[in-house]
């Protein structure tokens, strides 16, 4: 709890860059604007306006600084502005309507959370072959690694294009690409966990006569906890940015991603900050719960954290 | 039908001699540790050759390796000069600059305990955000060239080099830093011969989280408008036009990309941190 006070500090910073930079970033279109309505600018053309720096014209223009944070389209919004969409656009609206962020964080997060559950489920399948199989380990666990360096990411909307052209639609395409990323952390992870036991207490159960089922879910599966959960987290933000990405240039009409998008090419900054920090949000609750989940069970076993 | 058996052959003979190898008297060998990966993945790739042309497979579905081979080699300049857009300008640009504001700021903010503990769980809230989302933003505040790609990339690797380099530079037990104290060592000498020092292994393991980010950054932020030239530019068009072979091969060469960048830093980090108990 010692920690409250500097993190505020730390965010208030944040916040207050944010809002010193709204004033250049916005004077030139506010500035436009103000002289269309008929005040007095200076410099008074636009094309001398482009010449001189955001800062310059707001110190020349200091009647128009307030109009910077109050801009329709700005191209930096104000922080109140953001607010003030997310809570229209996630409690003003109803959660049907495609207006409405909850619906699109809902279309978002479902193939984010489907994709997770499988991927994680095939990761742990996959470590315990390894940790069980030499060939396995010896022909794959190089190839997990490697696949780490690679920006799979990248090329999320291209398999979302072409499962769509065979007809594939709806929540499997981007299930598949959250699955895929949450997929290589957990076994990686799951499989350091797996051989996390020392030889110690491994030669302890063999004196028990314990068979090598009885090792696995009394030894290894426990022990395997804290790398399980530190790369649930890594995973979880993983398939959501995932999802996001997948739906970002291949023209989805909904989700976070198309959100962005939308607002971005129709000229409304204003949808894409909202959708932006709604997806923060998001990514952060889903870590929040998992960190809770974390802290209770590794409690309950004795364990602390990894 | 006589591929498909013949792939399945294929299957069953390389890991049968996966099976041989790894469990044979040498397995511990370095040149055994090399070839059973790679006959693994030298077996998928002929597997899904002999699938692709045993089920004839629509090329605008899932081209060939062979096929894919074949456009690389004809299209060399081309993948050059896309290599050179988006990994040497955009990635690497935005990699040093995004790496160095991180290192400047974490050091500045070592400088007080108060800072530090503020910055480490912001830091790492927004290290797992999904800031590749900025990309519009930034691709329509910057213009379409190569420099909207490196702020990109610089914003994505910040945090995590941020994150990483603070915790580093906590990391010296007070039996050390008291030496430093007994040699009567100020600030700077203590930073550089103690403290930097020790951050190096946390340093490279957010600059190693980094080289997946950046290649990700450049890609992605050219789907939002770049120049006719760069990996993610020719990857959009070479769908549009059916060329599946051509965005293939450019996800070769960002596989390839990613891991060499991964390897340079690797082994950037063997030479620096050769002290390390888990180098040694």
């Amino acid at each position: 709890m010692k920690s409250i006070l500097p993190v505020l500090t730390v965010v208030a910073v944040i916040f207050g860059v944010w809002l010193l930079a709204v004033v250049p970033m916005n004077i030139h279109l506010v500035a436009d604007q103000a002289q269309r309505d008929g005040a007095v600018v200076v410099p008074d053309t636009p094309v001398a306006r482009q010449e001189v720096s955001g800062v310059a014209l707001a110190l020349r223009n200091v009647e128009l600084i307030p109009l910077t944070y109050e801009f329709g389209r700005p191209r930096l919004p104000s922080p109140h502005q953001v607010a003030g969409e997310m809570v229209d656009t996630i409690f003003g609206q109803k959660v049907t309507s495609r207006r409405s962020l909850v619906y699109h964080g809902w279309v978002t997060l479902a193939p984010t959370l489907l994709g997770f559950v499988i991927g994680t489920g095939l990761g742990i399948l996959l470590a315990v072959g390894i940790v069980y199989s030499r060939v396995m380990d010896r022909s794959v666990m190089p190839w997990a690694i490697v696949s780490q360096t690679i920006p799979i990411l990248a090329l999320a909307p291209m398999v979302i294009v072409v499962l769509g052209s065979m007809g594939i639609q709806g929540l499997f395409p981007k299930s598949l690409i959250a699955a895929y990323l949450s997929f290589f952390p957990v076994v990686v992870g799951m499989v350091k966990g797996l051989r996390s036991p020392s030889a110690m207490q491994l030669d302890l159960l063999r004196t028990y006569n314990a068979s090598s089922s009885q090792g696995f879910w009394n030894l290894r599966l426990p022990a395997s906890a804290p790398y399980l959960f530190a790369s649930l987290k890594i995973g979880i933000s993983a398939s959501l940015v995932g999802t996001i990405v997948a739906e970002l240039p291949t023209g989805a009409r909904a989700g976070f991603g198309a959100r962005m998008l939308v607002g971005d090419q129709y000229g409304q900054p204003l949808v894409s900050w909202a959708a932006l920090f709604a997806a923060a949000l998001t990514a952060a609750a889903l870590v929040g719960i998992f960190s809770a989940i974390e802290r209770l069970t590794l409690r309950r076993m004795g364990m602390a954290a990894a | 039908m006589s591929y498909v058996v013949l792939a399945f052959v294929i299957w069953a003979a390389g890991w049968w001699l996966n099976v041989r190898l790894a469990s044979g008297a040498r397995s511990d060998t370095l040149a055994v540790r090399i070839a059973v990966p790679a006959i693994f993945g030298l077996t998928i790739v002929i597997v899904w050759e002999l699938m692709v042309r045993g089920f004839e497979v629509n090329p605008v579905l899932l081209p060939a390796p062979s096929a894919v081979i074949e456009r690389m080699g004809d299209e060399l300049a081309i993948l050059w000069a896309d290599f050179r857009q988006t990994v040497l300008k955009g990635a690497l640009v935005g990699y040093i600059v995004g790496g160095l504001a991180a290192f400047g700021v974490a050091v500045l903010a070592d400088r007080s305990p108060f800072l530090t503990r503020g910055i480490l769980p912001v830091g790492s809230f927004m290290a797992a955000l999904p800031i590749v989302g900025t990309a519009p933003i930034l691709v329509r505040w910057l213009g379409s060239g190569w420099e909207s790609k490196a702020a990109v990339v610089a914003v994505m690797v910040f945090f995590p080099i941020l994150v990483n380099t603070v915790a580093g530079l906590k990391d010296t037990s007070a039996m050390q830093r008291d030496l430093m104290r007994t040699y009567a060592a100020g600030y700077w000498a203590s930073l550089l011969k103690l403290r930097l020092p020790a951050a190096m292994p946390f340093v490279f393991n957010g600059l190693k989280i980094g080289t997946t980010l950046a290649l990700i950054g450049a890609i992605v932020a050219e789907f939002f408008g770049s120049p006719t030239v760069g990996m993610g530019f020719r990857i959009s068009t070479s769908f549009g036009q059916l060329a599946l072979d051509m965005v293939w091969a450019e996800i070769v060469v960002a596989a390839l990309a990613g891991s060499a960048f991964y390897g340079l830093v690797t082994w950037i980090e063997k030479r620096m941190t050769f002290w390390h108990p888990s180098q040694r």
